[in-house]
């Protein structure tokens, strides 16, 4: 009975693994539904100010701040990715860390070389790892991110750029399509492209080539300050976006985990009645071979 | 439809208003600016203070915005505010309190003084009682 007693452990272990597991994926569909509570409160702002962006970037404005101009040179290529602070989320980080590579691979063969801003302490770990170039890093921003908590990383990157240090900037995240799918995205920062906006309409196309905003008070302090509230605010977007992300592949990886665990669960008890139910054959054969011989 | 023009009003934290307006009043930096349809193309930054609305039907409504910026288009207005609300949720016992305490951080030199925020605490407290004073202003005509 010795294997019986030894499968009969394995079956209470797994079963108190199923336990967490199970709890897990409900503390992360609980979690899930609030940040993307989050998410959709803030993506009326980042989608008008994306708006607002691509119209400026669309103007011939008689000030051209340093943002909207793209340089011919690309020496340096700065990405801020936004990934999960904790891990048992699935391939998530994983499957971003790989959209980062394969579009940081291309700029390396340009002969760029690559800065990165980790937010999240996965992203940390793994750009230490990989031997990039770490120059902004935080984690531990919680569930509810705040903007103030991003500002800080995002203005060394923004300088990096102003100093000219930086040619291109990229955020990279998770996008929330559904539940079941999260999709990493890399998305151009700066220099700010045309195509930012998500409405292009017949009617702007239509607008005369060289239109200008009227700018109150005056265009360079105006543009920056919009400029740089245009970057936190796609960057707050994208942390937020990626927090959604996070807690429904936490949800799904642990719902499958739980699954898998009671599928283990079943095939345990199976070999286990099997080995019970030859242990009583055994002690009957025994019993009725000693009857025999007396 | 010349006499009426899209506007949107978002925060950082929700969309607050998105329609046809006929008129919009600001309160931008450089002073109060209404924005009537077909209007060039402006950029400005905006201080604290109401943002009024008005419909076609000469109804309006008034929203308290505590900075931020507004895009002008011919056909759309955009407000981007740092945080916004309906001027009819404003808590003038809420904002009272927050001027006095504005001002009396103010006048504390002695204690470790946050001069730009305390300043900055003021103005937001005085443009959310300018925009129920108007309020109440209409109320009483």
């Amino acid at each position: 009975m010795a294997a019986a007693k030894e499968i009969r452990t394995q079956i209470g272990s797994i079963k108190n693994t199923q336990k967490i597991t199970s709890a897990m994926e409900m503390v992360a569909a609980s979690k899930m539904r609030k940040a993307q509570d989050l998410m959709k409160a803030s993506q009326p702002y980042a989608r008008q100010i994306r708006n607002v962006v691509a119209h400026i970037a669309d103007a011939n404005p008689e000030y051209k701040h340093a943002y909207t101009v793209a340089r011919d040179e690309v020496k340096r290529v700065g990405y801020i990715v936004v990934s999960s602070d904790r891990g048992l989320c699935g391939g998530l980080n994983n499957n971003l860390f790989k959209a980062v590579l394969k579009d940081a691979a291309a700029w390396r063969d340009q002969g760029a070389e690559l800065d990165f801003c980790a937010l999240g302490s996965k992203a940390g770990s793994f750009f230490n790892k990989y031997g990039g170039k770490l120059v902004a890093a935080k984690s531990g921003l919680g569930e509810a991110p705040r903007a103030e908590d991003l500002i800080g990383s995002v203005k060394v990157m923004l300088e990096a750029y102003d100093e000219g240090q930086l040619d291109r900037l990229y955020v990279v995240n998770n996008e929330f399509v559904n539940t079941m799918t999260q999709q990493p995205v890399v998305r151009q920062l700066l220099p700010l492209s045309p195509d930012v906006g998500d409405n292009g309409s017949e009617q702007e196309n239509a607008r005369p080539q060289s239109w200008d905003y009227l700018y109150e008070p005056d265009a360079k302090a105006l543009l920056d300050s919009l400029l740089v509230r245009f970057i936190e605010s796609q960057v707050y977007q994208a942390v937020v976006e990626n927090g959604a992300c996070e807690q429904a592949a936490r949800m799904i990886a642990m719902k499958s985990a739980t699954d898998n665990a009671g599928d283990l669960v079943d095939d345990l008890e199976m070999v286990y009645n099997k080995a019970r139910q030859a242990a009583i054959t055994q002690e009957i054969s025994e019993i009725v071979g000693g009857a025999a011989a007396v | 439809m010349a006499n009426s023009f899209n506007c949107n009003i978002v925060s950082a934290e929700a969309a607050i208003y998105s329609g046809s307006v006929e008129q919009v009043i600001a309160s931008g930096t450089t002073g109060d600016l209404g924005i009537l349809p077909g209007h060039a193309p402006l950029l400005t930054s905006l201080k604290p203070g109401p943002v009024r609305v008005k419909f076609d039907g000469g109804d309006e409504e008034s929203f308290f915005v505590s900075g931020g910026f507004m895009e002008v288009q011919p056909d759309v207005v955009t407000i981007l505010a740092d945080s916004a609300i309906r001027a009819g949720d404003l808590d003038e016992a809420a904002a009272e309190e927050s001027r006095r305490e504005a001002l009396k951080a103010f006048n504390e030199k002695s204690a470790e003084l946050d001069y730009t925020r305390a300043s900055a605490e003021l103005a937001e407290a005085v443009a959310k009682l300018r925009t129920i004073q108007q309020l109440r202003n209409k109320a009483g005509r």
